[in-house]
């Protein structure tokens, strides 16, 4: 086995784009993060922000064209993806690295019973027999808390319910031991009760396994909840990088103080929520200086021609805004 | 005191479903079963429920889009099912809705300027295309559109825009009562704050009264001053927001209330979790006696034989539970341990 102290998956600088004849969107600009054995980073930020593309780039899932990680480096264990032969990155997908989607009826074979498609991946990846391999599927299917496994392995997707689906889903990706457990927004579709029993099944699967999680998200209650340390991005880029509870007492860069605001709270009530004017940028249209400044309300004259570096504020937190004096730099 | 702009007494509203093989009897959901609360003028009521709760159907029956199968609406003393369909016309002037989805709720055929006309078509109001131009940039304008795309299609919009061109065509007839069905759970969350704002200034504005129908409880507690909790079909607790989220009286609003992730990690680290097993019961075949009890922490032998009324347990604040209220439990806000 590798060092236990060095991080499991270390994505350096990572750059994706989509090329069209007519536009080029950088939907990844320079993102870089590490993480370790039993650790949750939390990737937050709101649609169009590449949260997603930066996971199907981990995962290999991109259509190229017109899809294309042009720079950077993704560090499984030490080793690079994105140089590794497609047989070799195709082996630790599904293997060592499992993702998880927000809606499992769109990930999951409606024409296949669930036992088959559970078994499908642990007879490919751990050359199990049929026999052996309807077993695992059936203690996976457990597990994940779902009642009845041993019967419910014979019925089809259709047959169960939002969140039942989605522990089909962990199961599945469970399958082969995983070291790092992808989810995409994994719990947006299902109501809060369903949602609190799907994140208490991910940690209790983390503690036992020592499994790490990347945990795609716009919902800031989850990210408080769950995450270890948090990204926050906007526009391709990381704004934001902070231990969890740092980041929620002591956010710097505007657009993680104004996401932070506008979140209502069950514990207090507030006349009015902090909104963030306007809207994100559209990435094709090119941008020119820092992609939140004709929404920031503290921007100077700087941040609407030249984009901010990412400065350190210490060892661990770090922001990309010209109004941030960190050490060095 | 006046009398409510909108009562609902005892509503039902059952749909039959085939049953599982063709021999099979026909089966009933019982979507809305047995509802009733009031909505006073200014109001904005909050209903609150997971998918399958009957919160929609709810809404639905109140705007007449759904047949009702018991019970009555009331709105400004006249009851919406005995309305005439010139007068339900009239009704409905009064009684707007904006809808969750602003991608599948605007025609994508139409540009704002007809969407927003569509309604003084329809009812014939202001026919002079001067007019008619003025009420409906003043529209945009109260909903923070730019004027200039009057003449640009919904694709061309981004889903809080969108929201925005729902909220308008609402507010075209000058309402009294709206609707409002989950509008900000497909938005974003910088978006969200905007559009729960704009919902605020323009009740304030135009006094209008809204009801909220939300699976979110944080949105809930910011923006309502009444809640009701359903669940498979019918209130289990209804009273002031404040009350309610601070002292919850019921089971499934404790669990509920437990369930929602703060974004505070320094509270979510002290808070304790009653989680909930299990999934919602199909409507088709809910539990006998209380509906909650296959899931409820508190569940006694009457509970599954008998169906708990609601009733008042404290003051203006109602449960249907004849457990929790007469116990001394710690509520939801107090499962947060001392520092």
């Amino acid at each position: 086995m590798s060092d236990a102290s060095a991080p499991i998956l270390s994505v350096r600088g990572l750059k994706t784009e989509f090329r069209t004849e007519d536009y080029t969107v950088r939907a990844v600009d320079g993102l870089s993060y590490e993480l370790f054995r039993g650790e949750t980073v939390a990737i937050v930020g709101e649609s169009g922000s590449g949260k997603s593309v930066h996971a199907l780039s981990i995962m290999g899932l991109l259509p190229t064209p017109p899809a294309k990680v042009i720079g950077g480096e993704i560090l499984f264990d030490g080793v690079d993806l994105l140089k590794s032969s497609a047989e070799s990155v195709r082996r630790l997908r599904g293997d060592r690295i499992a993702m998880i989607f927000q809606e499992p009826m769109t990930s999951l074979n409606p024409v296949m019973r669930i036992g088959e498609q559970i078994a499908e991946a642990v007879k490919l990846h751990k050359g199990l027999s049929d026999e052996q391999a309807r077993e695992r599927a059936s203690s996976l299917l457990q597990k994940a808390g779902i009642p009845d496994a041993e019967k419910r392995l014979n019925d089809y997707p259709h047959q169960f319910s939002g969140g039942m689906r989605q522990r089909v889903m962990i199961a599945m990706a469970l399958s082969c031991d995983p070291d790092i457990l992808i989810a995409d927004e994994p719990t947006t579709a299902l109501d809060v009760t369903i949602q609190a029993q799907i994140l208490e099944l991910m940690r209790e699967l983390q503690r036992e396994f020592q499994m790490a999680l990347v945990l795609i998200t716009h919902n800031i209650g989850v990210v408080a909840e769950m995450a270890d340390e948090v990204v926050v991005m906007y526009a391709g880029r990381a704004v934001e990088h902070a231990p969890a509870e740092e980041l929620f007492r002591n956010p710097q860069h505007p657009y993680t103080r104004s996401l932070l605001a506008s979140v209502p709270s069950i514990y207090t009530r507030k006349d009015r929520l902090a909104s963030i004017p306007g809207q994100p940028p559209d990435l094709a249209l090119g941008i020119v200086g820092c992609p939140f400044a004709p929404r920031c309300g503290e921007k100077i004259e700087r941040c609407e021609s030249e984009d901010a570096p990412l400065v350190a504020l210490s060892a661990s937190h770090s922001a990309r805004c010209w109004l941030i004096e960190g050490e060095g730099k | 005191m006046s009398s409510p702009l909108l009562e609902v007494r005892g509503l039902k509203t059952h749909f039959s479903v085939a049953g599982e093989t063709f021999f099979d009897p026909k089966r009933t959901v019982k979507a809305v079963d047995g509802i009733s609360f009031s909505i006073e003028k200014g109001d904005t009521f909050g209903l609150i429920g997971e998918s399958g709760c009957g919160k929609t159907t709810l809404g639905r029956t109140i705007l007449a889009l759904e047949e009702r199968t018991e019970g009555d609406a009331i709105f400004e003393g006249r009851s919406i099912f005995a309305l005439s369909k010139r007068e339900l016309r009239g009704m409905r002037r009064n009684v707007q809705v904006i809808f969750q989805d602003p991608f599948s709720s605007l025609d994508p055929r139409m540009t704002v300027r007809q969407i927003l006309e569509e309604p003084f078509e329809i009812h014939g109001i202001l026919p002079s295309p001067r007019g008619r131009r003025e009420r409906i940039l003043e529209l945009m304008d109260v909903v923070g559109l730019p004027a200039a795309h009057l003449e640009r299609y919904p694709h061309q919009f981004s889903g809080g825009q969108r929201q925005r061109i729902g909220i308008a065509r609402a507010l075209a007839l000058n309402p009294k009562l709206i609707v409002c069905d989950e509008p900000v759970s497909a938005l974003d969350v910088s978006i969200q704050a905007q559009i729960l704002n704009l919902l605020q200034d323009l009740q304030r504005d135009f006094d209008l009264t809204y009801l909220f129908i939300a699976h979110d409880f944080s949105v809930v507690r910011h923006l309502c001053n009444k809640v009701a909790v359903m669940y498979l079909g019918r209130i289990v607790e209804l009273g002031e927001t404040d009350a309610l989220f601070e002292n919850p009286q019921h089971p499934y609003t404790e669990a509920l209330l437990s369930a929602v992730p703060v974004p505070d990690p320094s509270i979510e680290k002290r808070r304790k979790r009653i989680l909930l097993t299990g999934d919602v019961p199909s409507p088709l075949n809910p539990p006998p006696g209380c509906p909650f009890h296959p899931r409820c922490r508190y569940a006694q032998d009457s509970c599954r034989v008998e169906t708990p009324a609601l009733n008042e347990v404290r003051d203006a604040h109602f449960a249907a539970c004849p457990v929790l209220p007469f116990k001394d439990a710690p509520s939801a806000a107090a499962l947060i341990e001392a520092e």
